[in-house]
């Protein structure tokens, strides 16, 4: 009597069939990543040195309580205030610097490109604004407030000059991209039919791209305040500062205050430009 | 019969000043923001722009030239410039780590997820997030010390935050099929994040962690301001020595360093859309 071999059922594979691979990988990974370790002296266990586990465990301990005393919350707030001041005021700036160059370097806006390439000049002008543009935003807003802090002195007016500039670039490109990746129609009859740049712009371009310009702007008004407060660590006043301050002074208090204000500030500028973008749609 | 007029009643547009108006009162908050601002800040245009100004400013940009090109000088850059480069890379390769182990707890993984972990989670994603880089990295100092190391782990904090909330809403709008065809079989929630969830959001997450490569390596170009490396910290020490040749050479190795960061992930972003 024979008995019947049940038919061999393919078994499925209990482990990951490409393991292998992934380790390897894995590994190879980590290998490459081994100079990264070495140039940023990439040493853990310096911060479980006895010495320095007690300068911490110091300075964290000194955050608690947080000062709280009445002369100490007006200052942090006056403080908080200009920076959102210098924020604003260096968005309103980098309009500024923004709109006519984004208006110049538009190729949407362009008459001599209707019937297919753009003529030489207008080519290199726009080019020569885009690389302009480039330039601004490529300079990190710190650079620039080292800059003016050499020229105007300390104080918020290099701030505001240092984040118009930056985020000037910054708007200007990108309010380039957002033109230009728009409806393209109602621009182009009207520069064909003999209307100016400006009405072309101003009829045409802006309807159509208003609300995504208007909530890109918003979301750069709460990345300015994020940097307003860097700022203040080489000098422009405001919560940055302060800070710096604090900080110098190992004054952990201080210091867990106003991280708990910035935290608040930021999160309530995140609330206000989110609020603002599902208004505008 | 009804009395109705032949044609609609012609409709007057909305009143422009209207308390019910929505964007009146936007618009007024607004004017009323940027004027106090303006006025609140004293600041010093008149100075600014008068000829003295004018004049240090013009000799402050004249000092820039010639850029100190001393093959000394330019082996120091070099140095500041793999510094810079390793801190953005490493912590951001950190941070798309930390991120990652942050996004799971914070994120609802499937319909009927408790997910008792998500609010706690996003609370601290959001903590680390509004600390910017340089205030992480002028805390870190005092427990890492000078150098690169306090820029790395600075860059790691703060990148962790803004990297964990993205892969979270990367990880809860995946498609949820797949997930749950493997639930189904009983396979248990880390084989299904694994082999399910992950492959799935894998693109977008390469993606957004290339993108904030490009926003690290200008914040590591700058960290180094309070002393945490790289090319900030030679850029600190020469300006304030007022060694304006050298300052010129560092600032055109932070903006070659950044427009190769930006082109190289424009790249590969570009190749992985493909």
């Amino acid at each position: 009597m024979n008995t019947i071999a049940a038919p061999a059922r393919p078994v499925p594979p209990a482990r990951d069939p490409a393991w292998l691979g992934r380790v390897f990988w894995l590994g190879a990974g980590l290998v490459l990543l081994w100079p990264l370790f070495v140039a940023t002296e990439f040493r853990p266990w310096v911060l479980f040195e006895p010495a320095n586990v007690k300068i911490s465990a110091q300075f964290i301990g000194s955050f608690f309580p947080p000062v709280l005393n009445p002369e100490f919350l007006l200052m942090v707030a006056k403080e908080t205030w200009r920076t959102v001041a210098i924020a604003t005021a260096g968005i309103v700036l980098a309009l500024g610097v923004a709109v006519p160059l984004t208006l110049l370097s538009t190729r949407s806006l362009s008459i001599s490109a209707l019937p297919g390439r753009m003529a030489r000049l207008p080519f290199v002008l726009r080019q020569a604004v885009r690389g302009l543009l480039i330039v601004l935003r490529s300079v990190p807003e710190l650079v620039w407030a080292l800059v003016f802090v050499r020229v105007v002195g300390l104080g918020p007016t290099a701030g505001v000059l240092a984040i118009a500039l930056t985020y000037g670039g910054m708007l200007g490109k990108v309010y380039g991209e957002i033109l230009e990746s728009g409806e393209q129609q109602p621009t182009e009859t009207l520069l064909r039919n003999g209307a100016g740049r400006l009405q072309a712009f101003f009829y045409g371009l802006l309807p159509g791209n208003a609300a995504e310009l208007t909530s890109y702007t918003v979301y750069r008004w709460e990345c300015a305040i994020r940097s307003s407060v860097v700022l203040g660590f080489v000098g422009a006043g405001g919560l940055g500062q302060q800070m710096d301050n604090s900080m110098k002074m190992f004054n952990g208090g201080e210091v867990a205050t106003m991280l708990l204000v910035f935290i608040a500030l930021v999160a309530l500028a995140d609330r206000t430009s989110g609020w603002l973008r599902r208004a505008l749609g | 019969m009804k009395d109705e007029a032949a044609n609609l009643p012609y409709r007057l547009p909305p009143r422009v000043f209207d308390a019910r108006c929505k964007a009146c009162w936007f618009s007024l908050g607004l004017v009323a923001l940027v004027v106090a601002s303006f006025w609140s800040l004293d600041l010093q245009w008149g100075q600014f722009f008068s000829a003295e100004a004018a004049r240090s400013m013009a000799r402050f940009v004249g000092e820039f030239f010639p850029p100190d090109l001393s093959a000394p000088f330019l082996h120091k850059v070099l140095v500041g410039s793999v510094e810079t480069m390793a801190m953005s890379l490493l912590g951001t390769l950190l941070a798309a780590a930390l991120g990652l182990l942050l996004a799971v707890p914070a994120s609802r993984l499937h319909e009927g997820d408790a997910a008792w972990a998500r609010a706690p989670t996003r609370l601290v994603l959001n903590a680390l997030r509004s600390i910017p880089e340089l205030v992480w990295a002028a805390l870190l100092l005092i427990s890492a010390g000078l150098g690169p190391f306090a820029g790395t782990l600075a860059l790691a904090f703060h990148t962790t935050g803004v990297l964990g909330r993205l892969f979270a809403e990367a990880i809860e709008n995946a498609p949820a099929g797949p997930g749950f065809a493997l639930r189904a079989q009983g396979v248990g929630p880390l084989r299904v994040l694994l082999f399910a969830t992950l492959p799935q959001v894998l693109p977008q997450l390469v993606s957004y962690t290339l993108y904030r490569w490009e926003n690290n390596i200008r914040a590591a170009a700058v960290l180094g301001v309070v002393g945490a490396g790289g090319l900030g910290q030679l850029l600190a020490f020469h300006m304030g020595l007022f060694h304006m040749n050298k300052t010129a050479t560092l600032l055109g190795a932070m903006l070659l360093l950044v427009a190769a960061v930006d082109l190289l992930s424009y790249a590969l972003r570009r190749r992985m859309m493909r």
